[in-house]
Parts: C-alpha cells; sequence; structure tokens
C-alpha cells in the first residue's frame, strides 16, 4: 500500500480516537465518568439487534448525502445545497408515491426515487448553471436555494399537501411504495434502504475511479485551465457534477421516506441532515467507501449520543464536540500526519 | 577541473561560505542527491549546473532548510550546521530565490516582503508598522537597483518585478548567502541583463552568490566558478575562466552536444493551418492580436519573434480554442474551426503545447500516464463505451515515455513530482504523438523554457523530425536564438501586429530586433508575407 492510502485510512481513524480522548477530558471536567459514558453511547447504538437496526436506518440518508457532497468535492465544486436537495427530492418523490397508488411496487418504488433524484438534480443544476454561466459562487447560491427549498416544503406541508392536525405533514404515501422489509424489530423496520445506499456507494466508485467521466471531473477538480486544455467542457461539466450530486441529496431525501414510518412529507424533514453531508464527506475524505464509514461514525454518535443522555445523564453537546474535533482534525489533516510522521522518526532513532 | 574523489578532506574554513559533504537524499524511487559535495567560496558568483533533474533544487532545498538530507554535513562560514526548517537557514542568513516563486498574489509588494518577520507597530503591537515597512523596502531597492513598486499587488505585477520582490525579501531578511533558482528562465533578454547588474552589485557588497541556470553564456557571462551536476553527482567544477560552454555541456550531459539543430532545406507540402485577418482582446479587454493573418504548411516550422507579451500567448490562446476570436477566420485543412471548441479542434488534428505546463499542460496531482492521455482520454483505446481502458492507458504510457526518454520511466509518479525538463517532454511527446489520432499541426509555445541544453537539443531534434515527417508548426518563442535555429519562415509580432515576414538566412538577428520593437519590414516584403 502506498503512503497516501495508509494515511487517508490512518488520518481520519487516529483523529477519531483523538476526539474520544479529548471527549472524555471533556466528560471528566463534568464530573461524569468517561468509560461510563462511552459505554452506554457504545451499547445505545450497537447493544442488541433494535439498537443496530436503529443506527443502520438513521446511516442510510446519510451515506447518501455524504456522496452527494464528496462527489462535489471531488471535482472541486461546493455544494453546500445537499440540504435543500434533498428536501426538494423527498418532496417530489413523496408526491408521486402518494399519487400513483395503483401501480405495482416493482413499478412504483423506483419511479417515485428516479423522481426524487430528478428533483434534486433540477435544485442543484440551478447553481451549476449559475456558477457555469455567471460565475456565481455555488456556495452561495445553494445556501440561497437551501432556503426556498425549506420554505417551499413548509408550504407544501402548511398548504396543499397538508392533511390532519398537530404538525404540518403531507398525506401517507402508497402501501405500494414503501420499501421492502428486511428486518423488523419491534418499532424499527430496516429496509433496503442501506442496500441501495452502498449499491449507488459502489457505482459512484466506480464513476469517479474507472470512467472517462471521472477522469474529466476530477481533473476539473484539480486543474481547470489545464482541463480546459485537454478539451474538457468546465461549464457542461459543472453543471453535470452539481446535477449528480443534487440527484444523490434527492435519493437521500426519498428513500428515507419510503423506508421510515411515518412515510409522510414533514415541514422539517431533512434535520439538517443535508448539512451532515459535508461533515460525513470530510471525514470519508470524500471517498465512497470512506464517506460509508463516516456515515456510520455519525449515525452511532448520533444514537449513543441519545442513550447517553437518557441513562447516563451526560449532555448530548458531547457528541457535538466530539464531532467538531473529528472534522477539524481530519481537515486540518497536517497535524495528524506530522503526529504520525513524529511516531515513525522517534521509532527509527530509537 | 577538479575531480569530485579528492576534494572531500577539505577543511572547511572562515572564507568558505558553504560547505556541503557527502549530502545524500532519496526520494521514492529517486536518488536525488548521492553523496554530494559541493563549496562555494565567500564573496564569489557560484554557478550550478546539470540537467533537468540532476538534483540541483534538491540540494539547493536543503541548505535551505526545505528538505533534511538523508545524509551529509554543512558547514556555513566554517560552523557546523543543521537546518529543519529554512527559519534556521534564515537564521544562518541565507536567502532563497525559488524555481516557482513563493509570493502572496493578492497581498502587496511590501506586505510579501515582510511577512513572516513584520516589523511591528511600536504603539499597537498586533499590528504591521506599514510606514517603516515601507520605508525599508524601498530602502533596500534603492541600494540594490531593485525597481519595484511597494504598494501594487503582486498578481497585478510582472514576473520579472515579482523577482525582484523575492530578492528584496531574502535581503530584507538579512541574507549575505543568496540562491537564485534558475531566475533566467522566466527573464526577457533585457531583464536578465538587469539582474546580472544586481548580481554583481550583491558581490560587490560581499554578498556571496549561488546561481542555477540552463543557459551556459550567462555562466560564462557572470560567474568565478561553476559546479556540474549529473544525475545526482557532481561531475566537475572549474574556474569558469578555464572553461568554455562546449566542455561545461559535455560535463553536463555526458556526451557531446550539438549547440547547433541540424535540417534539411524545407519542403512545404499542403496547406494547414491559416489564420485570416485574426482580432483577439486580452483578459483586460484590451486588443492584444490586431489583424493577424499567417498560415502554416505541411512540413514547415513557422516561427513567431516577439518580446513577451506582445499578443502572442492570446494569438496561440486562440488558434487553439481557449480564448475568443473577436473577428477573423482560422482555418485547418481547409475547415472552419474560429470559435469551435478546444476538443473539436484537437479532433482535426490541431495539438498544443502551451506556454505554461504547470497551469496548462499538466495536471500534476494525476500521474504520469493520465496526463499522457490529456485531450485524448475519450478516444479509443483509451476509452471504450465511457469506461477507461486502464491497461491500453498504461500500455501506451510506457512506451511514450520510453521514445521520448522522460525520465523516471516510474508512469505511477506523479506528473508534478518530476523534473521541468521531463514534464515539458511529457507534455511534447503527447501533443507531437500520431496515437491514437494523427497530429497533423502543432502550435508549439516557449517549448524549452527552463529547460536543460539537452534536453533542449532533444525538444529542438523531435521539432525537426517531425517537421521532416510532414507536421506543420508554429512556433512562438521568446528565445530568438531558438526562432532562428528551427524555423524556416518567422513572422516578428509587436504589440499584437505582425511587423512583416523573413527567412533566417536572409536576415540578422539584430534586424530581427529593431522589428520587435516596432519597426515594419521593407514594403515588399510585408506584401510577400501577407500573400495566400
Ligand atoms: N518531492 C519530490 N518527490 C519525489 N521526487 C522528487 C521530488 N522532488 C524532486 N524529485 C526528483 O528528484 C530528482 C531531482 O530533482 P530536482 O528538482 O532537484 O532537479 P533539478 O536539477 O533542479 O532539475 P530542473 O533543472 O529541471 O529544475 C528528479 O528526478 C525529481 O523527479
Ligand atoms: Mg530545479
Amino acid at each position: 500500500m502506498n503512503r497516501g492510502k495508509i494515511y487517508a485510512f490512518l488520518v481520519p481513524t487516529i483523529s477519531v480516537l483523538i476526539a474520544l480522548g479529548i471527549g472524555s477530558i471533556v466528560i471528566l471536567l463534568i464530573g461524569k465518568n468517561p468509560i461510563t459514558a462511552y459505554s452506554v453511547m457504545f451499547q445505545g447504538a450497537f447493544g442488541g439487534i433494535e439498537a443496530l437496526a436503529d443506527t443502520v436506518v438513521k446511516m442510510t440518508p446519510l451515506v447518501l448525502t455524504g456522496l452527494a457532497v464528496g462527489f462535489g468535492f471531488r471535482a472541486g465544486v461546493f455544494n453546500i445545497g445537499a440540504d435543500g436537495q434533498m428536501a426538494m427530492g423527498a418532496l417530489m418523490g413523496a408526491i408521486v408515491a402518494m399519487s400513483f397508488g395503483w401501480l405495482p411496487p416493482v413499478i412504483l418504488i423506483p419511479l417515485s426515487i428516479i423522481s426524487g433524484m430528478v428533483a434534486g438534480a433540477i435544485w442543484a443544476s440551478i447553481a451549476g448553471f449559475l456558477k457555469a454561466f455567471t460565475g456565481a459562487h455555488e456556495v452561495i447560491s445553494t445556501i440561497m436555494l437551501n432556503w426556498i427549498a425549506i420554505n417551499i416544503g413548509t408550504f407544501m406541508v402548511t398548504g396543499p399537501l397538508a392533511v390532519g392536525t398537530g404538525t404540518p405533514k403531507s398525506p401517507e404515501i402508497a402501501d405500494a411504495a414503501k420499501l421492502p422489509i428486511i428486518l423488523k424489530v419491534q418499532a424499527i423496520q430496516l429496509t433496503i434502504g442501506i442496500v441501495i445506499a452502498i449499491l449507488v456507494a459502489i457505482v459512484m466508485y466506480i464513476l469517479i475511479e474507472k470512467t472517462t467521466m471521472g477522469y474529466e471531473l476530477r481533473g476539473v477538480g484539480f486543474n481547470p485551465f489545464a482541463a480546459e486544455y485537454g478539451g474538457i467542457n468546465i461549464k457542461k461539466n459543472i453543471v453535470m457534477i452539481m446535477a449528480i450530486s443534487g440527484a444523490l441529496a434527492g435519493m437521500a431525501g426519498i428513500v428515507d421516506l419510503l423506508g421510515v414510518p411515518p412515510h409522510r412529507f414533514l415541514g422539517e424533514f431533512t434535520a439538517g441532515r443535508g448539512f451532515d453531508g459535508i461533515t460525513i464527506a470530510l471525514i470519508g475524505r470524500n471517498h465512497p467507501i470512506g464517506i460509508i464509514f463516516a456515515a456510520l461514525l455519525i449515525s452511532v454518535l448520533r444514537t449513543g449520543s441519545n442513550a447517553m443522555q437518557i441513562r447516563a445523564q451526560i449532555p448530548n453537546d458531547i457528541v457535538t464536540i466530539i464531532q467538531g474535533i473529528v472534522i477539524f482534525l481530519v481537515a486540518a489533516e497536517r497535524i495528524v500526519a506530522t503526529l504520525i510522521e513524529w511516531k515513525k522518526r522517534k521509532k527509527v532513532t530509537a | 577541473m577538479v575531480p569530485a574523489s579528492t576534494s572531500t578532506d577539505l577543511k572547511p574554513g572562515k572564507d568558505d561560505a558553504i560547505v556541503m559533504k557527502g549530502i545524500t537524499k532519496r526520494f521514492p524511487g529517486v536518488l536525488a542527491n548521492d553523496h554530494v559535495d559541493f563549496f562555494v567560496k565567500k564573496g564569489e558568483i557560484h554557478a550550478l549546473v546539470g540537467e533537468n533533474g540532476a538534483g540541483k533544487s534538491t540540494l539547493m532545498n536543503q541548505l535551505y532548510g526545505f528538505h533534511l538530507p538523508d545524509e551529509g554535513e554543512i558547514y556555513i562560514n566554517g560552523e557546523e550546521a543543521s537546518f529543519r526548517s529554512p527559519k534556521d537557514a534564515i537564521n544562518k542568513n541565507i536567502g532563497m530565490v525559488h524555481q516557482h516563486f513563493m509570493l502572496v498574489g493578492n497581498q502587496t509588494v511590501t506586505e510579501n516582503v515582510v511577512l513572516g518577520s513584520e516589523i511591528l507597530h511600536p504603539v499597537m503591537k498586533v499590528f504591521l508598522d506599514r510606514k517603516k515597512a515601507r520605508r525599508t523596502v524601498m530602502s533596500l531597492s534603492k541600494q540594490f537597483g531593485l525597481a519595484v513598486d511597494p504598494d501594487s499587488f503582486i498578481e497585478d505585477i510582472p514576473v520579472g518585478m515579482q523577482q525582484r520582490v523575492e530578492i528584496i525579501k531574502t535581503l530584507y531578511r538579512g541574507a549575505d548567502i543568496l540562491i537564485f533558482d534558475e531566475p533566467t528562465a522566466v527573464l526577457t533578454p533585457q531583464e536578465t541583463e538587469e539582474l546580472f547588474k544586481v548580481m554583481k552589485l550583491l558581490k560587490k557588497e560581499g554578498k556571496t552568490v549561488v546561481f542555477i541556470t540552463h543557459k551556459l553564456n550567462e555562466v560564462m557571462a557572470i560567474t568565478d566558478r561553476v559546479t556540474v551536476m549529473r544525475l545526482g553527482k557532481v561531475t566537475g567544477r572549474v574556474d569558469t575562466k578555464d572553461t568554455n560552454p562546449r566542455q561545461l555541456a559535455n560535463m553536463m550531459v555526458g556526451r557531446e552536444v550539438l549547440l547547433r539543430v541540424e535540417k534539411k532545406p524545407h519542403e512545404p507540402g499542403d496547406l494547414l493551418l491559416e489564420v485570416e485577418k485574426l482580432f483577439v482582446r486580452d483578459n483586460r479587454n484590451l486588443q492584444a492580436v490586431k489583424d493577424v493573418s499567417l498560415n502554416v504548411r505541411e512540413g514547415e516550422i513557422v516561427g513567431i519573434a516577439g518580446v513577451a507579451g506582445n499578443g502572442q500567448s492570446e494569438l496561440v490562446e486562440a488558434i487553439t480554442g481557449l480564448r475568443k476570436v473577436e473577428s477573423g477566420k482560422i482555418r485547418m485543412t481547409g475547415v472552419d474551426i474560429t470559435n469551435l471548441s478546444t476538443w473539436e479542434i484537437r479532433e482535426i488534428g490541431l495539438n498544443h503545447v502551451p506556454e505554461d505546463r504547470l497551469r496548462r499542460g499538466l495536471i500534476t496531482k494525476y500521474p504520469l500516464y493520465f496526463n499522457a492521455i490529456l485531450g485524448k482520454h475519450k478516444d479509443e483505446p483509451f476509452s471504450r463505451d465511457g469506461f477507461l481502458m486502464l491497461k491500453n492507458i498504461r500500455n501506451y504510457t510506457k512506451d511514450l515515455v520510453e521514445r521520448f526518454d522522460v525520465r523516471p520511466r516510474n508512469i505511477d509518479q506523479l506528473a508534478g513530482n518530476l523534473s521541468g525538463g521531463n514534464q515539458q517532454k511529457l507534455i511534447v511527446a503527447r501533443e507531437l504523438d500520431d496515437k491514437p489520432r494523427p497530429s497533423r499541426c502543432v502550435v508549439v509555445s516557449q517549448p524549452t523554457r527552463g529547460l536543460d541544453i539537452g534536453a533542449i537539443e532533444y525538444i529542438h531534434k523531435t521539432l525537426i523530425t517531425m517537421r521532416d515527417q510532414g507536421i506543420g508548426i508554429l512556433l512562438v518563442s521568446m528565445e530568438l536564438d531558438e526562432i532562428f535555429s528551427l524555423s524556416d519562415r518567422i513572422l516578428v509580432i509587436y504589440e499584437g501586429e505582425i511587423m512583416g515576414e523573413v527567412t533566417p538566412d536572409e536576415i540578422t538577428k539584430e534586424e530581427v530586433g529593431l522589428m520587435m520593437a516596432g519597426q515594419r519590414k521593407a514594403e515588399t516584403a510585408v506584401e510577400r508575407g501577407d500573400q495566400k
């Protein structure tokens, strides 16, 4: 294995360990026992089939939003709008899934997912077009599109799609659109959603590493001037990269909606999971396989932190701290790389 | 000439500015410095020459604390020194002007000079004392004749001035030993002259200068002694007055080098590239190319001579599809290619060796095998049904680096880790190679900038060979010698206009020099040059 690959694996792993270490100091400072805290957290995430299934269910959309953002990063495009694209995908997919209930599942499920992906792609392409043809920075435009998407979502569930009372919500989708269940433990349903997410990660890996398109988009990310010189159409690539990234985010939304009760579009449907994609892409170093593990990590921290809060009375802000430190260390990879080098050197001289 | 082996047991004394002994440095798969001994006396201008990849920059980077040597000792002014970072070297009064500048583009000249060792405000300690910093910059500028504008932003000033900023920066930090890594590669002849004046002034002030260059006439003109490197080893040390370019070239390359290219008289064939009344604007929207017409036939090299910045870059970009044509026509083998995309233009068989190999020519973070197919990556056999054919790509690259002698042969190496000469060889190889689709006409811009004489000879020979095989070449170069020795016809450009067409044997370099400064050729000749 070459140095680059070892680092790609070591840096995030060591970062997580350091972050857990610092987290335990904080836990000590608030007068609790870090060992209890982490064991409760671990149990909350992995202890028993139910906890495990819950972790996997929560991880599914995170894999997809992580892939969405990571895909853009590989091409030098900063798609900060995965949250809005996720919402648009879920909304569009849900409309299809509730309107065509008479179709058989083999048609309705793919149709709903594809509509969600198309909606996400279109939403993201707006930012792509703006960047390619007017030079507007995608960070700004995607953030603005997020707000528009959120407001469209709220409008739909309080207006045209509103049903019932209480939290604004859409009608439930047709049964034919619900994802097949692999495993059902009490309230938790594990669907084929995770299988879809992992397949998408594999497809993305192949796309990036093995195809001409991947060659072009990485080239654009590394050096747009050389890419342009090499006959790569920068504008077309930017729009396409945004569209694919948006399609993945949209997919995250609709796969979650089709797979997880209450199977409705809610006003705050995304709950920031689009933004989690940024975190996950960073920790996973924009590598599809890394992203799967990063999504797992975030999901574990989330489910585990609930347990920690309930059973050990430790505020789940600790998890936010840990998450922040991991991101910091991965982003500032030189710090960790230097630590690794330093250890090696000490070994050599010793 | 002192053989490398006998000088190792010299004791470093007070008047030895630099003594490097037994320096060894390895990079993955490369022995960049192999027990190198390097000695420089106080107050001399010392040339360090050698082929691309010989290890010159690596050696100097160790003296500057950029890399740690794997083995060896360094003495500065007779005292042993161990540099862990450039900061240590700066503390020993060593300064370096790098091959690729290390300035911050969106800061001013003054800010760049004081960066890292700021003059702080006497009252508000954390702020820069701008006035004082500016005064210091101005006084250094005056003392050494380094004309700079302290308030301009780096990105707005020409390369020559950026380089002067780098020099002021090292002087500001108190450098007594200055290392110049290929400073003249990016300079015009006039700017080079000025740099030499500065170097002489530095010497007069008692400073020591290490000067890396590939141009042997520069070595002869300004230096006191020369160290020659080859393949990571020192192959010779001589006093400049006891040597000549031919001998230096021999030591560098290890064989006789033709300092002149030989070529058969040209037999132009069919018309390939035609440019008609072309107008192009530059980035600031000023008219950069004005009413340029030219043509290139099969089997000929048409040179464009001119001082840098007279519209050559914009002309080349317009022809190759990288810049919009305002008006005029460009045809290739009769097909209108005006404002087509770069890919379409490449597919018609018009290729391009760009002037800036790092910015345009290579994706430095891609390995060689991905760079070898840039611009051909969608063609069979490199790609099939949208999938990269990695095996074909790798085999092709192996063959390409073999045929065009790109070193090292390791095709998994990142292009950014190659030495400048080998990067250029890779680009030339890619653009001239006939696979997978014919290369019929190539626009070649500054093909030998920063290259060693061996590599220059190689590139020149390749260009001539390709011309003899019927490829048409449009050659743009700032080196008048290069234009003269390669071109079959020469066009002189000044402020975006063609001053006239000449052939190398009907005119002297001096006359061309006058045209480059804006004098038109006699009317009759201009008419001849413009006919189709
Ligand atoms: N960071 C690096 N990683 C791997 N190899 C390197 C690195 N830096 C230099 N090399 C290799 O070390 C050798 C010496 O390179 P160096 O840059 O010192 O050559 P040079 O004499 O300065 O050449 P040039 O005249 O082209 O600037 C080359 O083979 C080069 O590819
Ligand atoms: Mg060098």
